[in-house]
């Protein structure tokens, strides 16, 4: 079957020189019959990669280490589960992931483009078949996932257990598909300046796509914080690492591009800046993936080699000289059709919070890629740390939230000064209130907390209001009773509602943010059975040792072959609250050096977190066994000497009944941490939120909704 | 290779060079090819000048929900009202325009 997946490769580096040879061949030419042959080939790349991408799955599911990537990656002993997923832990297949789902976007959007904008799409048709042809390229000269060895070792170096945990399996497809769909608002907006049609019709063909790429990367983003958080055994969700910032880069500017967008839509202008803001994004999205794939930034997260960082480079600066070049070459006909009515209107507001998100974004950008640039400017790598990172977003995110509390109560193109503070009245008390409360209950000593609380009380006031208001007015026009006036307003106005339920989500997600970073309690020390220790309000005996061993009996299901943890009894005020149970897996090794018993337990050993999770709070435990004590090490070194590899097992049985019977002293990670549960939820209400505004109106709806606004259109021509 | 892995190359290649020869087979003379690009350029005048209406559609009945939740004065609401009104009509006349061709 490699030999399937090889011409698969190949034929989709065919296809995909064709397909822009064809497309801008016939855009070139007026031939229509050759763009829609180029279209046609972006059909083919998917039904291509679509049988590349299986073979490779059925190399991972049935074991066949024939194929270098599944032996690098997967194992007998990786639970099926994960070894389904196991095919983007690897270099290999995670470019071929990346070119399968660009070739499945870029299929949607040209066919529902398909007859319509036949220059832009053409265009777009070509510069989507160039990234194809890129990342097919990267499979077929550096990072091939069908070469093969002969013969086939007997068994694989399993999957890294750090990525057996099951939002491993969505995140990477989730942060992909973001990436690849910021590529189509690139491709046709780069299509748009090439064809010189930078009218209104492009920006709605994309919309739904910057939308979806900007829904697929923030989940991508908040499942990577999740599996941070319950997963890497440090207790945090974001840590500023080079990739975690590159995925929040794109989703930052297209935030800023679906606010912006609302204004060309409205009133013509902001062309040259949503058309930045397009071409920024998408080059983010690819800046992303070479961090992730070329290794060039030191990251927790990046799986790839060194290989890559040419190629990517050379595209980078492509995309970046292109979009430069097409924009400048183009200024005329971007300039806006019209002015700000009244610096008091949503209008300026929406151009605040883009100023703040795209100041974000150059934030993040400069403390990610500050270590590249150290090194060009003075040939010494220097980094900066999470301090650096807050100091300069935490203000600027707390006048986001702030903005995003004001916009919904501002009008568009002119609001009056009377109508926004009686507008205020609300949101403002409801801010103050919070601030008083907050400190008669004494918290004064976190300011930017302080802040945030406030500043989301403050868009709760504000969303509440116009949720209320609206309802209000739709009870006193329709006679429905406020429910069904509730939903038949957000049913009617899924944009501007479903981006005020986004809008209480980020409100939601920032104010768990800044209570679990202000507020946490974390203690790091050594307990032996029966002893207990305090963190924050809680307090934490070591009841006894667990030990488990083969990938049968791991309660984590990772397919560790030992794991060793602790039963701990988590009280408060005496009363119990939780028995947790954090353990460390151990998991084979491919070394032979470490010996039979050894090379069992002799890979990376993962923490499995185990927490009492609620709305207030967060009792995170990690433990660390010590398995370096003379008597343990002693049970492995007369096990390497004595047991034949079918034996050792035994060993590591004896191994864990010493444990159990003789416990060392256990390295313990507790944190007491409030209202992280606000992150998840947060992201919750901003993922319903997104998914409102991007559902497309029943079309019975619309069809009233165009109907009642062309009558009283036809009444403004009977009146004019 | 196996006798399968050759079928499902086969039929693979055979279902690419049928997608993209799809279009080719069908060539139209440089004619037909000027008809068809001036109607599709008239149908894009005309489906930009639909997504202009649409927005402006939108924007009214915005600046309405607006009004009602008490973001804009009677005044200001009815100036906006009628501004937007004049927009949409000179919209309608150009579509009523590329319409009839």
């Amino acid at each position: 079957m490699a030999g399937l997946g090889r011409l698969c490769l190949v034929l989709a580096l065919v296809v995909c020189v064709y397909g822009i040879g064809a497309s801008l061949y016939g855009v070139r030419t007026s031939r229509v019959e050759f763009s829609e042959s180029g279209r046609r080939a972006v059909y083919s790349l998917a039904v291509i990669l679509t049988v590349a991408f299986a073979v490779l799955e059925v190399a991972f599911l049935r074991n066949n280490f024939a194929f270098n990537t599944v032996a690098d990656t997967s194992s007998r002993t990786t639970p099926t589960f994960y070894r389904a997923a196991a095919v983007w832990s690897s270099q290999e297949g995670s470019l071929l992931l990346w070119a399968w789902l660009l070739s499945l976007w870029a299929s949607l959007a040209l066919f529902l483009t398909r007859k319509r904008m036949r220059d832009v799409a053409a265009y777009a048709t070509a510069i989507l078949l160039g990234f194809g042809g890129f990342f097919v390229s990267l499979m077929v000269f550096y990072a091939n996932p069908f070469q093969t060895t002969s013969p086939a070792p007997p068994e694989g170096a399993g999957l890294d257990p750090l990525l057996r945990f099951p939002t491993m399996m969505i995140h990477p497809p989730m942060l992909y598909s973001g990436y690849t769909l910021c590529t189509i608002p690139l491709a046709f907006g780069m299509g748009a300046l090439l064809a010189r049609r930078v009218d209104a019709e492009w920006i709605k063909s994309i919309r739904r796509f910057a939308f979806a790429a900007w829904l697929f990367l923030g989940a991508g983003i908040l499942l990577g914080a999740r599996w941070s958080y319950s997963e890497l055994g440090w207790g945090g969700y974001w840590g500023w690492d080079a990739v975690e910032n590159a995925s929040l880069m794109p989703w930052l500017t297209g935030t800023a591009f679906l606010h912006s967008l609302m204004i060309q839509e409205k009133r013509g202008m902001l062309k040259v800046w949503n058309v930045s803001l397009v071409l920024a994004t998408g080059t983010l999205a690819i800046m992303g993936t070479f961090l992730v794939r070329s290794g060039v930034l030191n990251s927790i997260h990046a799986f790839g080699g060194q290989t890559l960082g040419v190629p990517f480079v050379i595209l980078i600066g492509v995309l970046i000289a292109g979009s430069i070049y097409l924009v400048v070459s183009r200024r005329e006909m971007l300039r806006s059709e019209h002015r700000l009515d009244s610096l008091l209107s949503r209008e300026s507001i929406f151009l605040a919070n883009n100023i703040v998100l795209v100041g974000l974004c150059f934030v993040i950008f400069w403390g990610t890629y500050f270590p590249l640039i150290s090194e060009a400017l003075t040939g010494q790598e220097a980094s900066v740390g999470p301090p650096w990172f807050d100091r300069y977003t935490v203000p600027l995110a707390l006048v986001l939230v702030l903005l995003s509390g004001i916009g919904p109560v501002i009008a568009w193109r002119r609001a009056t000064l009377a109508n926004a503070r009686r507008n205020f009245v609300v949101p403002v008390l409801l801010a103050l209130l919070t601030l008083a409360v907050l400190l008669v209950a004494g918290v004064q000593q976190k300011p930017f907390a302080l802040a945030m609380f406030c500043c989301g009380a403050f868009v709760f006031g504000s969303v509440g209001q116009e949720f209320f208001r609206g309802a209000r007015a739709r009870r006193a026009m329709a006679g429905e009773a406020t429910p069904l006036a509730l939903m038949a307003l957000v049913r009617r106005n899924r944009r501007r509602y479903g981006g005020y339920i986004v809008h209480i989500g980020m409100a939601v997600l920032f104010i768990g943010v800044a209570a679990s970073s202000s507020f946490q309690h974390a203690t790091e020390l050594g307990l032996s059975p029966g002893q207990s220790t305090r963190v924050g309000a809680y307090s934490v005996r070591y009841v006894r040792p667990t030990a488990t061993i083969t990938p049968k009996y791991d309660a984590a299901h990772t397919g560790s072959t030992l794991s060793l943890g602790a039963v701990l009894d988590v009280t408060k005020h005496g009363h119990h609250v939780a028995t947790l149970n954090p353990s460390e897996g151990y998991y084979a090794s491919q070394e032979a050096s470490q010996g039979t018993v050894g090379s069992l337990i002799g890979g990376q050993p993962v923490s499995h977190v185990s927490m009492n999770a609620g709305v207030t709070r967060d009792v995170w435990t990690a433990i660390e066994p010590d398995i370096e004590t003379p008597a343990l090490k002693r049970i492995v070194t007369i096990g390497n000497r004595t047991l034949p590899p079918e034996d050792a097992v035994v060993a590591i049985g004896y191994l864990a009944r010493a444990y159990l019977q003789h416990p060392p002293v256990a390295q313990f990670h507790f944190i007491d941490s409030p209202l992280v549960m606000w992150i998840w939820l947060g992201g919750l209400i901003v993922f319903t939120g997104g998914l409102v505004a991007i559902w497309p109106a029943p079309s019975a709806v619309r069809r009233r909704v165009a109907l009642r606004s062309r009558a009283r259109a036809a009444h403004g021509l009977a009146r004019a | 290779m196996s006798v399968l892995v050759v079928v499902i190359a086969v039929a693979l290649l055979a279902v690419v060079v049928y997608l993209l020869s799809a279009p080719l087979r069908t060539a139209r003379t440089p004619q037909d090819a000027e008809v068809v690009q001036a109607a599709e350029e008239r149908a894009s005048v005309q489906h930009e000048l639909e997504v202009a209406r649409e927005a402006k559609y939108r924007e009214i009945r915005d600046a309405e929900l607006d009004y009602r939740t008490g973001k804009l004065s009677r005044e200001d609401y009815e100036s906006v009202d009628d501004a937007l009104r004049a927009e949409a009509v000179e919209i309608l006349d150009r579509l009523e325009g590329a319409e009839r061709g």
